[in-house]
């Protein structure tokens, strides 16, 4: 078993000292007119195809917190290793920290083991720390990678559970992509042919749903490399600016300057030669 | 608190079969995961392989039964390398009770545990949720299975050959398929016997028609 060393989580796991406090907070905010803040999620349109030559994998841009969009070009498209990529949709936060973990301990598995890691070996590690977390970790994830054994592409559910098909979309719009994809997916398709069927499908997501929204990202994975494209197609609803927001430098007027220089004296220096070698 | 409640949860709802016959087993399941009403996946394989001669069929929550099965797989892998030998069905369904009559609060797993060996031919173990474990020569599971109780019990012979163990199950599959709105998409058979593993899909439009459909 000698993932066991490289996969290590914190024995806590989860720390749930602050629960009595949250509750006690939101209790005091019903009175008044403030409400707790809503967990930032990505309302989100995420699909994945294989085709002939990789893996087309592609995301809208939106984040949502309550009814108010908080982030205008997140990326749902997370680097998992130079060939595989994850999209991800549910809480922010949970499959910002879990695609992270899992980059870190493949990266160190390739460091030990001198091997690419492969796309099975992910959805491994995925799978089994959702599954040990009971779907406490809203996490959606759609993997997808080329390895030495071919091109794949998983789903990993919030509770553990994964499946391997040819096409996916998952999130909010994940009705409205896979109506698209059931429609035009042909086994064995071009590159060029895949990457105007994703794009297809997220906008279907886009326009349907709304949760999803404003640009499209495509990330294109190859044996010769990947292509992360971001922006694909940016939004035609996008608003410009009225002003300037950024003040320039002397907007606000210094009325007095004060320096008080610190008297430092060196008592002691040591030097430490470090052995690189 | 969940984030999630139970309706984001995998639900393989299915109907999965499995028969006993002289020389081996056949087993058969349909293909539909959902998640709430939606179906997750139209396609999944709830035929798992445990080991060369050894399958399970899943029934459940979709995250339980693939982390049981993974679990029992080692396990019986493991047990099998220290025996040199290959593992007999009544290991593989043991191992399986003993998972899940032990976390049975926190799983929701309805797993029929089918294969051959060489002690004594092709059996069929079921190992409802709860983790009883009891050998029978026909078993159904999964929300289709109430409606192909009485097909199964009319129609299942003692000694019966492979092709008619194969048409039992296909024309009870389809027919819990056509009753459940739960069930539906392809149905996976695979004989195991001494020789190998047979696997077949039968698409929708193959499958046996029935008068009222």
């Amino acid at each position: 078993m000698a993932l066991s060393n490289v996969v290590e989580t914190p024995a806590s796991g989860f720390n749930f000292e602050n629960v009595s406090r949250n509750v006690a907070l939101e209790g005091l905010l019903e009175g008044g007119h403030t409400k707790a803040p809503k967990p930032m999620k990505t309302g989100t349109t995420i699909a994945g195809i294989v085709c002939k030559d990789g893996v087309v994998l592609g995301a809208d841009t939106r984040a949502t917190s309550g009814e108010v969009v908080a982030d205008k070009m997140c990326a749902k498209i997370h680097y998992i290793s130079p060939n595989m990529y994850c999209c991800g949709a549910g809480t922010a936060a949970d499959t910002e920290k879990t695609t992270d973990l899992l980059s870190s301990n493949l990266t160190i598995f390739s460091m030990n083991s001198g091997r690419n890691p492969r796309v099975v070996m992910a959805v491994n590690i995925l799978q089994d720390m959702l599954f040990r977390y009971r779907g406490q970790i809203g996490a959606s994830l759609i993997l997808g990678g080329v390895d030495c054994t071919g091109n794949h592409l998983y789903t990993v559910g919030p509770y553990g559970s994964i499946d391997n098909v040819p096409y996916l979309a998952m999130g909010s719009g994940d009705l409205a992509a896979l109506g698209i994809l059931e429609d035009r997916f042909k086994p064995n398709m071009e590159l060029e042919e895949a990457k105007q069927l994703v794009r297809d499908a997220i906008h279907s997501g886009i326009m349907s749903d709304l949760g999803s929204g404003n640009n499209i990202d495509i990330c294109v994975i190859t044996k010769q490399g990947v292509d992360y494209i971001r922006p694909y197609q940016e939004s035609e609803y996008k608003d410009k600016r009225q002003r300037r927001y950024k003040y320039r430098p002397g907007t606000t007027s210094i009325l007095t300057e004060k320096i008080v220089p610190l008297e430092l004296e060196v008592v002691q220096e040591t030097v430490q030669r470090m052995d690189t070698a | 608190p969940t984030l999630y409640s139970a309706n984001w949860m995998q639900f393989i709802t299915t109907t999965i079969m499995a028969v006993e016959y002289d020389g081996g087993v056949v087993i058969g399941a349909d293909s539909r995961t959902t998640t709430g009403a939606y179906i997750a996946n139209r396609v999944t394989d709830k035929l798992t392989p445990i080991h060369d001669r050894i399958f399970c069929c899943r029934s459940g929550s979709a995250a339980d039964t693939q982390a049981i099965a993974d679990v029992v797989t080692y396990q019986l892998g493991f047990h099998s390398i220290e025996l040199d030998e290959a593992p007999l069905v009544q290991t593989a369904a043991n191992l399986f009770k003993a998972s899940c009559y032990r976390y049975r609060e926190e799983l929701m797993a309805g797993i029929i545990v089918a294969g051959w060996d060489k002690r004594r031919g092709g059996q069929v173990y079921t190992v409802p949720v709860g983790g009883m474990l009891v050998r029978q020569p026909v078993s159904v599971g999964g929300s289709g299975s109430t409606y192909i109780y009485g097909y199964m019990d009319s129609n299942y012979k003692p000694n019966m050959t492979k092709d008619q163990c194969l048409r039992l199950v296909s024309g009870a599959l389809s027919l819990a398929m056509e009753r459940d709105g739960s069930s539906g998409g392809v149905v996976r058979l695979a004989a195991i016997s001494e020789t190998g593993v047979d696997r077949q899909v039968i698409l929708g439009n193959q499958l046996p028609k029935w008068s009222t459909a």
